[in-house]
């Protein structure tokens, strides 16, 4: 009997150590693409291969980076881009599921609306920016409110079919002890839909960076959006990539800070 | 003495209801001008072939929906939704995965606003008494489903409701665990001198459990049979009927009654 505990023990411990080695094989693939893809880049600017002037290479835009780091400026940039990406999504979902749940608890309100959904959900949102400008103001206000109205929509139709599928049996259980209609969306339906609720999150972090970014292109004040159409207008391309890289930095974390959320949140399902 | 009698018997009174669904396509009739009355501390079974409305009658005892026709009286008052003296068992356990053990199965006394200290310790007590202990902190998916289904009845229990209505509890779980839990609810309402409703599709459960059957044929709904348990399997509980040489023999009468039901 001890013998073959022992033997099952080992087995279980190679059985770890092969999922250790794989895991580390595929990090150890990832790194290499990285490095090798700015390896090359650099490389192909530097022998003429692409055009440096509109590829610009990795080593300046790392030095663009630090004396942009150094004079202040790109700190504020960065800051001012967050911010609005942030507070954008934020009001894109809670906006987005605060309409999913009047459209629950009015079933006719969600019949009438049924046609106007539709309408602005196909609706392509950034184009509402010059109007969204001129009614809001060219500053971080209007931005904002890109950020969140591109996301509004999708989120309420998303949330509110959830909230629609939700087992109603779960709602019966409420009803036999006499819940109201509040009782039984903050009990059951809001609940129940949270993982969706999550998972349509991590499509807003995507959605809000968009309309940040156009924003910021409309407005041109400051800002990562600003960066590059400035960086455009003036040829500067490794203002242009530096951004870009940035952008895709933050909005990678960004991305993964909600997934953790997630983990967190609905691990007893 | 026989107006005590007569008001016992009035427990609850289900006079003359009928109720329609209505679709685009059609009514559908699915209870038929019902009438009974069941007397307090009473377990009853409605048996029945699909379709004859068996969950629908539960579904308005509890007040969840409102019949076509007819009243439900329970203690001489109408039923009222906002303020239910029922308990309502479903099929599966309904458990929120979202919520430990403890917080469902002072559910109930949230809603009804009653979740004193006292009511949660009864309930957590009530927990212990049916054999689980220790499991308070746990989510529902991490026990098994006679434990799930034996944490929803201390759920339903827990707001002292007057009558209890057990919508086939026991039809989702293995044949064992069914058996067991037989046994456990049986025992659980006697001691508690709850009075139950319970529909369910197997005869000798309701034959095990019951003190009185009621037939229902199907499309529309009618209660066609009432069949009184005699006096020395009512006495025994489940699993002892079910040894009983008299319980094979009210097994056939019924199963005769309702093939012919089904075949008509």
């Amino acid at each position: 009997m001890k013998r073959i505990d022992h033997h099952i023990q080992l087995l279980h411990e190679q059985y770890l150590v092969s999922l250790q080695k794989e895991k580390r094989f595929v990090r150890f693939i990832q790194l290499l693409i990285f490095f090798i893809f700015f390896l090359l880049w650099e490389i192909a600017s530097k022998q003429q291969w692409i055009d440096p002037l509109l590829f610009s290479s990795p080593s300046n835009i790392w030095e663009l980076f630090i004396a942009k780091l150094a004079d202040g400026s790109l700190l504020s940039h960065i800051g001012v881009t967050l911010f609005e990406t942030l507070l954008g999504f934020f009001l894109g979902t809670l906006l987005g599921t605060m309409l999913a749940a009047a459209l629950w608890w009015f079933p006719r309100l969600s019949k009438v609306a049924d046609p106007y959904l539709v309408v602005l959900n196909a609706m392509p949102k950034v184009a509402l920016g010059p109007i969204l400008i001129v009614a809001l103001g060219p500053g971080f206000t209007s931005i904002i409110a890109m950020g969140a109205i591109i996301s509004i929509i999708i989120t309420t139709i998303v949330v509110y079919t959830t909230f629609k599928g939700v087992d109603t049996n779960y709602i019966k259980v409420l009803k036999t002890f006499g819940a109201n209609r509040w009782q039984c969306f903050i009990e059951a339906v809001l609940p129940a839909s949270f993982p969706t609720i999550i998972s349509t999150l991590k499509v807003n972090v995507g959605l809000s960076w968009v309309g940040v970014i156009v924003g910021e292109f409309l407005v041109s004040k400051q800002g990562l959006g600003y960066m590059i159409i400035y960086g455009f207008q003036v040829f500067n391309f490794t203002l242009v990539l530096l951004s870009l890289l940035l952008i895709a930095a933050f909005a990678t974390v960004m991305y993964q800070v909600v997934s953790y959320m997630e983990k967190k949140l609905i691990k007893n399902r | 003495m026989i107006n005590v009698g007569e008001n016992q018997m009035n427990f609850l009174v289900i006079d003359h209801v009928s109720h329609t669904y209505f679709t685009r396509q059609s009514a559908v009739t699915a209870l038929e001008n019902i009438s009974f009355m069941i007397q307090e501390g009473e377990f009853v079974s409605f048996l029945g072939p699909s379709g004859c409305g068996k969950t629908t009658l539960l579904s308005i005892i509890a007040a969840l929906i409102k019949p076509t026709e007819g009243t439900v009286l329970l203690e001489g008052s109408k039923i009222d939704s906002m303020n239910p003296s029922v308990g309502y068992m479903l099929q599966q356990d309904y458990l929120f995965p979202w919520k430990t053990i403890e917080e469902n199965i002072s559910l109930g006394l949230k809603i009804m606003g009653i979740d004193t200290n006292e009511a949660k310790q009864k309930a957590l007590n009530l927990l212990s008494e049916i054999g689980l202990k220790g499991v308070e902190k746990y989510y529902p998916h991490q026990l098994s489903g006679g434990m799930r289904q034996r944490a929803a009845l201390v759920r339903t229990l827990a707001t002292n409701p007057k009558i209890l209505l057990l919508d086939e509890p026991f039809s989702a779980l293995d044949y064992q665990t069914k058996l067991k839990l037989e046994e456990l609810v049986w025992k659980t309402l006697k001691d508690y001198h709850k009075t139950a409703l319970l529909v369910t599709h197997d005869i000798g459960e309701a034959i095990a459990m019951s003190d009185r059957i009621f037939l229902f044929a199907a499309r529309p709904g009618k209660l066609v049979h009432t069949f009184i348990i005699p006096e020395e399997l009512r006495s025994l509980s489940p699993l002892a009927a079910r040894q009983h040489p008299r319980f094979s023999e009210l097994f056939q009468s019924i199963w005769k009654e309702l093939d012919q039901l089904e075949t008509d």
